[in-house]
């Protein structure tokens, strides 16, 4: 689940480069593909922290259980 | 006084102040080799984004970015993707890295490779091609030196001499105070070239265009097809991107100094942590973008698109602020210089 948010940015980033990689429309003044890219370098660290999330909340289950689910 | 001479002096000064507080935050400590190459395994998140930001953004991003975006274009758009991506690989390989080099005091990755596959040769056929590839990397951060002193000294003063007392302080630097000084160094230098790359992306298009949007009009309309894939070249297209994006991205943290950074977080969490903050420092790159497709309007024809950032920079502005950017960017080489030297050496004893 974690790997499915983070491969959000690759899909976005990398393998449609074809579809953005373009100058019109300019968003801001800028290029759209230079535009889509600052974008995405914004949106990555969102990806992350609910991978972060995800990975969190997992280990603390995991934990739980291996002290046998005690109350904090 | 010069132009040359009150921009050089402005370096020397940004450089000094740069390297005392290197020492001194070395100084503070007493240093075994687990303080030197590791900082004791204490660092934060804040510490451990500005070493990783401040060894990763090298010269390249201060003059190779702007230098691609003038002389190839679209395909420098390549520059911006990888990196972020790197930094979600990252998020799953380094946290179980850490916790394997705490565990058995691991300061190095090929001490990593040693124990995870019990095999000397091959840990140090790892520490040999670490240090094959740090040194054209480590030359490229000294050329990067050369091309600012030889810039902001109005071509007086050479890149050759300039190269050699780079290294020589840079050597000295990381003999004394280790990765702590390093990352004290860090904190100057990544808040510099941060400043740096906001005022001088939006200044120079506002100065000569009135704004991003007047700028990219007008080279959208000179040269459409500078600005997509493949550029000014003629075989960096798409299936070039895609595939050089995932494989810098993928590989990026093999970089023996990215590797070895990770040991010095105090937990695996930081790394994580890390991971999600990273990218928005990569915010810098785009602005280097904007400064050499600004330079491709306002000094077109340079023979050597590394040379665009500064060229435009001193066109542009007085020589005290050509000093402050020049400063930046000797910080931005000798940053990096430092923590590949200082990576390259512990690899060195395990061949």
């Amino acid at each position: 689940m974690a790997l499915l948010f983070a491969a959000v940015p690759f899909v976005a980033m990398c393998f449609t480069v074809p579809l953005w990689d373009r100058i019109y429309p300019m968003v801001l003044g800028l290029p759209f593909n230079l535009f889509w890219l600052m974008l995405w370098t914004l949106l990555t660290p969102v990806c992350l922290w609910m991978a972060y999330r995800v990975e969190v909340s997992r280990n603390a289950k995991q934990s739980n259980s291996e002290s046998g689910d005690e109350p904090q | 006084m010069t132009a040359g001479m009150v921009a050089m002096l402005i370096i020397c000064a940004i450089v000094g102040v740069g390297s005392l507080a290197g020492f001194y935050a070395g100084s503070r400590r007493t240093m075994d080799l687990e303080q030197w190459a590791v900082a004791g395994r204490g660092f934060g998140v804040v510490f451990v984004w500005l070493l990783m930001a401040g060894e990763i953004y090298t010269t390249f991003t201060f003059l190779g970015a702007s230098g691609w975006a003038y002389s190839r274009g679209g395909p420098a758009l390549y520059l911006i993707a990888y990196m972020p991506l790197a930094y979600a690989i990252s998020f799953f390989i380094l946290p179980p890295i850490w916790e394997i080099g705490r565990k058995y005091h691991l300061q190095t990755q090929p001490d990593f490779f040693q124990l995870r596959y019990g095999d000397k040769r091959l840990s140090a056929l790892v520490a040999l091609i670490g240090v094959i590839f740090i040194i054209p990397y480590l030359q490229l951060q000294l050329v990067g030196l050369g091309i600012i002193v030889e810039i902001a000294s109005f071509d007086k003063i050479h890149r050759a001499p300039a190269m050699v007392g780079a290294s020589i302080l840079v050597a000295g630097f990381v003999l004394l105070s280790g990765v702590r000084g390093v990352a004290w160094v860090s904190v100057i230098k990544d808040f510099l070239l941060l400043f740096a790359a906001l005022f001088i992306a939006f200044a120079i298009p506002h100065i000569y265009f009135g704004g991003f949007g007047p700028m990219f009009a007008q080279l959208a309309h000179a040269k459409p097809s500078h600005l997509v894939m493949p550029g000014a070249t003629t075989n960096l297209g798409h299936s070039w991107y895609a595939s050089s994006v995932l494989l810098s991205a993928l590989g990026f943290f093999m970089w023996p100094q990215s590797f070895g950074a990770s040991f010095t977080a105090r937990n695996s969490d930081i790394l994580r942590r890390n991971a999600i903050v990273l990218p928005i420092y990569n915010i810098t790159l785009p602005l280097m973008f904007i400064v050499g497709y600004a330079a491709l309007l306002v000094v077109p024809g340079l023979r050597d698109g590394d040379l665009s950032l500064l060229t435009v920079v001193r066109k542009t502005f007085p020589p005290w602020f050509l000093g402050i950017i020049g400063g930046a960017g000797a910080l931005t080489a000798m940053v990096p210089a430092s923590i590949q030297i200082l990576t390259a050496a512990p690899c060195w004893l395990r061949i």
